[in-house]
């Protein structure tokens, strides 16, 4: 996974609520089986019509937003289907971080297993930083996850919090894994024959 | 002397196999359904790595999200992506020592269905899947929910899942229903009290009266769209109906491990006065047969009402509102008994259960599917294909007019051949509304089995109390 430190870069406004994962990246491209190259479908039928063409008024079609690195984004972003492909897609589009006033559960933790930074705000900062969002390529926002904080563009100072497990993992790119294996190896074996005895039929 | 605790304190409590001192967990995870949708990178992770499945007898394959419903399947899956698909989950079942029930198996169904049907879900369990709808095993007792596919992978290396813990939630639900009013009615209300967002970092513990009463079938779809609450996993707590359907089950515990499991699972309830971080009561009395009229799952209203005036929202969902109208092709003040629809569609691992096709049957006893309308009956698996077929309902719901399909996930999500075309208005069974779910551009109802059958009467959204 790669690490995230700092991000400092163009913020597009998506103000709609509920944003789910099937219009983040809808299910016919949910047929790979690869991680990789589903930037070009992310939010698909909402950039392109049913030939392919781009849809003019839709944020990241419009020429300020087309290097997006963040999304600013209404209420309960990611809700929906399990699907990892969602923050694939955002990541491979170049977006490493949303911003909103709350995520969906799975989509918010599956973000933290690919080095995208989902960051809950409260309603009125989210409001401001969406306004300086919709000021266009000039609203180029600064993410420091070390610091805990986002800068808007007019130099405001934001703070959030993470649960630092997380913010561990994403500020040194580790594999999860690679991680349990390390820490929780003999714990887990030794639940297993804890469990062969307590619950022998499972 | 230990504090009260939930049902699910009790699970998580039992599942702890390690915990930092940050409180960051590795929860031990029992069973793993794998289908062949969001497994293919996680196993290709494990070869690149050089890792094996740690648990293979705790994990278990079906393939149900793109597989054709038609028959002709068994000839080969003619869309070569969803054929790489379910090929490379036969090739990663084989390779890596794990039970598959592949398309041309009587087993084979949506894994949601099947699990249970099996025996693999059982009271007290974690279980996971990467499918949000994970959440249906709950209805056993069992601490259930989705995960994405890096979770898939560290599941099939480790057995555990990274987890902290949630919040409770009680959703309690007395009183008895009224005629026509079923388990989805209850679900689709509760999600239109308190919002797709309302149960996010939360476990809801359905309870009551009106759950109890439930069968398993439906105490599965209540569990089933908790997700669409927000809530990852829905609990109802065991009791003798969830110990009968288990018993005798294919992977049930057997011989004197059974009754050594009974007596656990005679503990898993809410102790008296354990604390819930957030409560809801609903009084099942007072719930309607409902339907969606809008792209999300608590747009809900009782289908005698109309369809709402965006204006009358607050905040960010007024604007979300005037675009799900216009999605929809709706007008504020629209009668939804008046909604005239294209399709209908029963199935799915909300609905696609033998209870929802008796339930169907009974509706459409002596009546026909309008001339004109597309209605497919999907069942969720290929057991409950056989025992609609050996009850004489498949022959009678085909005799009505409705197609009488294959076992899959179908036009739930369509993600295989059954798919609505642009416009299209469907009445169906599942569980997301969403803008182009279930095809693109089409137009979804949610509603219960006996509300799809009567807008399959009459063609158009229907009180199937109007049939009773």
């Amino acid at each position: 996974m790669e690490k995230f430190t700092k991000l400092t870069g163009v913020a597009a406004p998506m103000p709609l609520v509920n944003i789910d994962t099937d219009m983040i990246i809808p299910k016919q491209f949910l047929k790979t089986i690869k991680r990789t190259g589903l930037g070009t479908n992310l939010f698909d039928e909402m950039r392109f019509d049913r030939d392919g063409n781009e849809i003019e008024d839709f944020v990241l079609n419009k020429p300020a937003y087309r290097e997006a690195r963040i999304l600013v984004a209404g209420d309960n972003f990611g809700c929906g289907s399990s699907r990892e492909h969602a923050p694939w897609a955002l990541l491979d589009f170049g977006i490493r971080c949303v911003i909103s006033t709350s995520f969906a559960d799975i989509f918010y933790n599956n973000c933290f297993k690919n080095g995208v930074l989902p960051i809950k705000l409260p309603k009125e900062q989210v409001d401001a930083l969406m306004e300086d969002a919709e000021r266009g390529s000039n609203a180029r926002m600064t993410v420091d996850l070390e610091e805990q904080t986002v800068t808007g563009s007019n130099g405001e100072v934001y703070g959030f919090e993470i649960d630092p497990f997380r913010k561990h993992c994403l500020l040194n790119g580790l594999d999860d894994i690679g991680l349990t294996t390390e820490t929780a190896a003999t714990s887990i074996d030794a639940y297993e024959a804890r469990t062969a005895e307590q619950r022998p039929w499972l | 002397m230990t504090a009260p605790r939930t049902l699910y304190d009790k699970i998580w409590d039992d599942h702890v196999a390690h915990e930092a001192e940050d409180g960051t967990c590795r929860l031990y995870i029992d069973r793993h359904l794998v289908h062949e949708v969001t497994s293919p990178q996680a196993f290709e992770g494990l070869r690149i790595a050089g890792r094996k499945v740690r648990a293979p007898e705790k994990t278990v394959a079906v393939p149900d999200h793109n597989v054709p419903t038609d028959p002709t399947r068994l000839e080969g899956i003619k869309d070569e992506q969803s054929r790489i698909q379910v090929e490379a989950l036969r090739r990663n079942a084989k390779d890596f020592g794990i039970e598959l029930y592949d398309i041309d198996d009587d087993r084979q169904g949506i894994v949601h269905i099947v699990g249970p049907e099996q025996g693999w879900t059982q009271p007290g369990m974690t279980v996971v899947c990467g499918d949000s709808h994970t959440a249906t095993h709950g209805a056993f007792g069992a601490l259930a929910h989705g995960i994405g596919t890096s979770e898939v992978e560290h599941v099939l290396a480790t057995q555990t899942l990274i987890q902290k813990k949630s919040k409770n939630m009680l959703v309690e639900v007395d009183g008895d229903l009224a005629p026509g009013v079923t388990a989805k009615d209850i679900t689709l209300s509760i999600i239109g009290k308190t919002g797709t967002a309302g149960g996010t970092g939360h476990v809801i513990e359905y309870a009551g009266s009106a759950i109890r009463n439930l069968t398993m079938e439906g105490r599965m779809t209540v569990c089933n769209m908790a997700i669409e609450g927000g809530a990852r996993a829905g609990l109802v707590a065991p009791d003798e109906k969830t110990i009968e359907y288990v018993k005798g089950r294919p992977n049930a515990p057997k011989g004197g491990q059974w009754e050594l499991a009974v007596t656990y699972w005679n503990t898993l309830q809410s102790d008296e006065s354990a604390h819930y971080d957030q409560t809801v009561r609903m009084d099942a009395a007072e719930i309607p047969p409902v339907v969606t009229w809008g792209t999300s799952p608590e747009d809900v209203l009782p289908i005698t009402g109309s369809v709402p005036d965006p204006e009358s929202f607050e905040g960010g969902k007024i604007e979300a509102a005037r675009r799900s109208l216009d999605y929809m092709g709706l007008t504020p003040g629209q009668k939804l008994n008046e909604i005239e629809i294209d399709t209908v569609f029963i199935g799915s691992c909300t609905n696609g259960r033998i209870e929802d096709l008796r339930e169907v049957a009974k509706i459409m006893e002596g009546r026909r599917v309008r001339d004109g309308l597309r209605a497919m009956i999907v069942p969720g698996s290929g057991l409950v294909r056989l025992q609609a077929e050996e009850e004489g309902i498949a022959q009678k719901l085909q005799e009505a007019g409705f197609e009488w399909r294959m076992a899959g996930c179908s036009m739930c999500l369509g993600m295989n051949p059954d798919q609505l075309s642009p416009g299209e208005r469907c009445a169906s069974t599942s569980n997301r509304n969403f803008e182009g779910r279930q095809g693109y551009k089409g137009r979804t109802h949610l509603m219960s089995p006996a509300m799809a059958a009567a807008a399959a009467v009459n063609g158009r959204l229907t009180d199937v109390r109007d049939l009773m």
